[in-house]
């Protein structure tokens, strides 16, 4: 790392963040390692593909005036991305902490409202989780994480971008129906008309699941 | 409250949701009786595991009135078997535990039949196990693996499970085929003999290959979709069959959706900070997953447990196994609800013998 002072701030799946600095200003640098047991063929398509596929759509939110971190610079060979870092705690902090139902309503109201946003932006995150939603110091959502992230306008994306989330509630937060069904009303509001393919397509999803044939 | 003689349950585990019929007796040793409030750990003693495989042409899959028929003609032999192989009779048991679901409805239900019959002839009670609990807790048993992150690959499942709040709960699973569905559909269009599995040959000619050829790799957060590598793979092998020979073909698609399955699992171990992988199911006999899985947990300093193909492959013990862990809650299914289901998701179970 070119700064000094770096500190690991996470060590993920797939890449360690450190907290850096870059000219004066604090920093997220996001490296993403080799994974020696897949294929070297297919760890650079990964590493590289997703390095430059994060940049692209943090790139697109800016533009669509969508909350995520600013991008500072992106290194090749380190496969290291510097962005703008974010203070505040990850939406499961948050919820965890959080006693106030009002605020919670108004707070999962807003992440409805930005996921509305980003898809109508076509931009699919491919891996939304309450970790990689951050509430700011201004109280508001910072979406972050975009390494699975796509560009499509397809209902099929997007629906399985929700049903990701809402797996994610059901598996972390104890009353993840009433917290997910505040996102989704509020992701529908939005615009009924031009998200009803897409809550069809949600309920698809959802029966998929369930009515497999779970043989063997 | 817990005694503190001890207590021993027999268990009778009967298993045929596939195209695999299993007997399996075991035995659970609690030196100082069942603990009132803390998990149970049995000493486990296997008294007997048997097996017979339908397997049906090359080319071609399991019907299930072919599989039902199957398990219908070998039960009572194997059963026979189990017994003298445990050195038993019907007396000795506790508690018969069979299939619940999920699984092929006319197989499923060909083996609930015999259970409910001999329970009422031997006047023991019925314990129906979910499946996938079955593999689990047989897994857990057998490896000593603690609080593990659980890979369930098979023919009919893909999940990513850890335990939390007398829960199996589904962290990623597949959003359209099982794996096992995969590589038995493309073992299918090479042709490839179902004996003894068609997974098994797929490994085989895996070892063989060479060229890694780029497939799709679709990773939603930690659910995997497998479809769209099979049509794209399909292709491949029919319009190109002299540029890409069944070797290759066999290798990259083991390599790429391993590949997957391992990334996913490694980010429930991130998510909720278990450094310990099980791996269970048909699939997890595989080698290539198990050394890839290996890999992964090494990097992360923590470790694979996987278990041979007695345990991995469907079998009865195991059915035994979950199903003598809630007979020592109390748990029981009355005849009236010894119906099966095809459809019984993991996180479904209340799992009581664990805290």
């Amino acid at each position: 790392m070119e700064n000094s002072g770096t500190e690991v701030l996470r060590q993920g799946a797939e890449a360690r963040v450190y907290k850096t600095e870059v000219s004066g200003n604090p920093a997220i640098a996001k490296q993403r390692f080799s994974k020696k047991y897949r294929h070297p063929d297919l760890d650079r398509k990964l590493t590289r593909g997703r390095l430059n596929q994060e940049a692209r759509s943090l790139k697109r939110c800016l533009e669509s005036g969508i909350r995520v971190p600013k991008v500072i610079r992106t290194d090749k060979d380190t496969a290291t991305l510097y962005i703008e870092f974010i203070e505040g705690p990850t939406l499961k902090e948050w919820i965890f902490d959080n006693t106030d139902e009002d605020k919670e309503k108004e707070l999962m109201s807003a992440v409805g409202k930005i996921l509305y946003q980003m898809h109508s932006n076509s931009i699919i995150h491919g891996d939304l989780t309450t970790s990689n939603l951050i509430v700011d110091k201004q109280g508001e959502i910072v979406l972050i994480d975009f390494g699975l992230s796509q560009i499509s306008a397809m209902v099929e994306d997007k629906a399985v971008d929700l049903y990701v989330l809402e797996r994610a509630f059901i598996s972390t937060h104890p009353e993840s129906e009433r917290l997910f069904a505040a996102v989704l009303q509020a992701y529908e509001s939005q615009d009924p008309a031009a998200t009803a393919a897409t809550m069809r397509r949600l309920e698809d999803v959802r029966q998929r699941g369930r009515k497999r044939d779970m043989t063997g | 409250m817990a005694s503190s003689s001890p207590k021993t349950i027999i268990a009778l585990g009967l298993e045929g949701s596939a195209n695999k019929l299993g007997v399996g007796i075991v035995k659970h040793i609690y030196p100082s009786g069942i603990p009132a409030d803390t998990e149970l750990v049995p000493e486990v003693v296997e008294l007997a595991n048997v097996r017979d495989t339908y397997n049906p042409p090359a080319g071609e899959g399991f019907l299930p009135r072919d599989v039902a028929a199957h398990h219908r003609s070998v039960i009572i032999p194997l059963l026979h078997q189990a017994f003298a192989e445990a050195q038993i009779t019907h007396k000795d048991l506790d508690c018969i535990c069979y299939t619940k679901g999920p699984g092929m409805g006319a197989p499923l239900q060909s083996v609930a039949l015999v259970a409910r019959t001999i329970s009422q002839l031997w006047g023991i009670p019925l314990v129906g196990v979910n499946h996938c609990v079955g593999h689990i807790e047989m897994g857990r048993a057998i490896t000593g693996a603690q609080n593990p992150v659980v890979l369930y690959v098979s023919g009919g499942n893909t999940q990513v499970i850890a335990y939390s709040q007398q829960t199996y709960r589904i962290f990623g699973e597949t959003l359209d085929i099982a794996i096992g569905n995969c590589l038995d559909r493309f073992a299918r269009v090479l042709r490839l003999p179902n004996d003894p599995s068609p997974g098994y040959n797929i490994e085989q000619y895996a070892k063989r290959g060479s060229k890694f050829i780029e497939l799709p790799y679709t990773v939603k957060g930690m659910d995997v979709s497998f479809s769209g590598i099979l049509s794209f793979i399909e292709k491949l092998a029919k319009t190109e069959p002299e540029k890409y020979t069944p070797e290759d073909l066999c290798y990259s698609l083991q390599e790429n959706m391993f590949a997957m399955l391992v990334e996913i699992t490694e980010r429930a171990m991130a998510h909720i900070g278990s450094n310990e992988v099980l791996v269970v199911g048909g699939v997890g006999c595989n080698v290539r997953l198990q050394e890839m899985m290996g890999q992964m947990a090494e990097e992360r300093g923590g470790k694979v447990f996987a278990t041979d193909m007695r345990y991995c492959i469907d079998n009865g013990i195991m059915i035994a196994q979950a199903g003598a862990l809630a007979f020592a809650r109390g748990f029981t299914t009355a005849i009236d609800d010894s119906w099966i289901t095809q459809r019984f998701r993991t996180d479904q179970v209340h799992v009581e013998w664990r805290t």
